[in-house]
């Protein structure tokens, strides 16, 4: 499974993004939260579908309903993708600090 | 410790700039880059080619133990001025990125302190918004790869 590609295309789209908000208050059912859109149950369902397997949505089974909610822990993680690359860059900045810091007590 | 290293990429563009200030002179900062030997121990990668001057050119690689190339980039230098500025391409080999365009400024703080902007100019918004995630998409498949070697 290529994650990088799923968590990215999950927020991509503007109808999943507007189901995040909509659950991050409440976690709701998937009729509940169909019940917010114009498009079809099957094409909310898929949405759903989507945002649960990329881990930005957690579902709890509470009788025979499946309740859903934000999974902020995940959402943290995409909102803050730029630090894993700023980190890389400011490793690589502290090794030439070193580096030249040392070169010139040479 | 503190955040030296700023990376500043406005949504929708195709444009990243990463400012860093050093506790280095400028031009010790500058040599940095100049340097094959210095470049080496700092990057971690062989220099394979490195003609600092307009219209140079340059070539980096990174090898495992045996000897297998695991990484190499190569570039053309456009504009070289010693301590204030290169401009140059980048281009990994044999991966799916196209190249960019980067221009290096130096500047010079104070005696004992220098910044460096690196200002990167990619084809596309999507293929800026691709470098960005890699560093955080290898982070995640690594925690993926761990979490089925523990499971399995």
């Amino acid at each position: 499974m290529n994650l990088r590609r799923d968590v990215f295309q999950a927020i991509a789209d503007p109808t999943r993004r507007a189901i995040l908000l909509l659950v991050a208050t409440q976690s709701m059912t998937a009729g509940a939260i169909a019940s917010n859109f114009d498009s079809a149950r099957p094409t909310v369902s898929k949405h759903l579908h989507i945002l649960a397997e990329c881990e930005l949505l957690t579902q709890e089974y509470q009788g025979r309903e499946i309740y859903y909610h934000l999974n902020a822990q995940k959402v943290r993680e995409v909102s803050d993708f730029l630090e894993p690359f700023r980190k890389l860059w400011d490793d690589r900045f502290n090794k030439l600090e070193a580096v030249m810091k040392k070169h010139r007590s040479k | 410790m503190e955040r030296k290293t700023k990376v500043e990429a406005a949504a929708g563009t195709q444009d990243l700039f990463v400012t860093r200030k050093f506790d280095l002179p400028l031009e010790l900062l500058f040599k940095a880059y100049t340097e094959p030997d210095l470049i080496e121990q700092w990057m971690g990668n062989k220099v394979l080619k490195l003609e600092n001057k307009d219209h140079g050119s340059y070539q980096f690689e990174t090898t495992d133990p045996r000897g297998n190339v695991l990484f190499r980039a190569n570039g053309s230098i456009h504009k070289f001025i010693p301590d204030k500025n290169i401009v140059r391409t980048f281009e990994m080999e044999n991966i799916p990125f196209p190249v960019h365009l980067e221009f290096l400024e130096f500047e010079k703080l104070a005696d004992q302190t220098s910044t460096l902007t690196i200002h990167i100019i990619c084809k596309s918004v999507v293929d800026r918004d691709n470098m960005l995630k890699m560093p955080f998409a290898e982070g995640i498949n690594m925690a993926h790869n761990q979490l089925q070697k523990i499971m399995s």
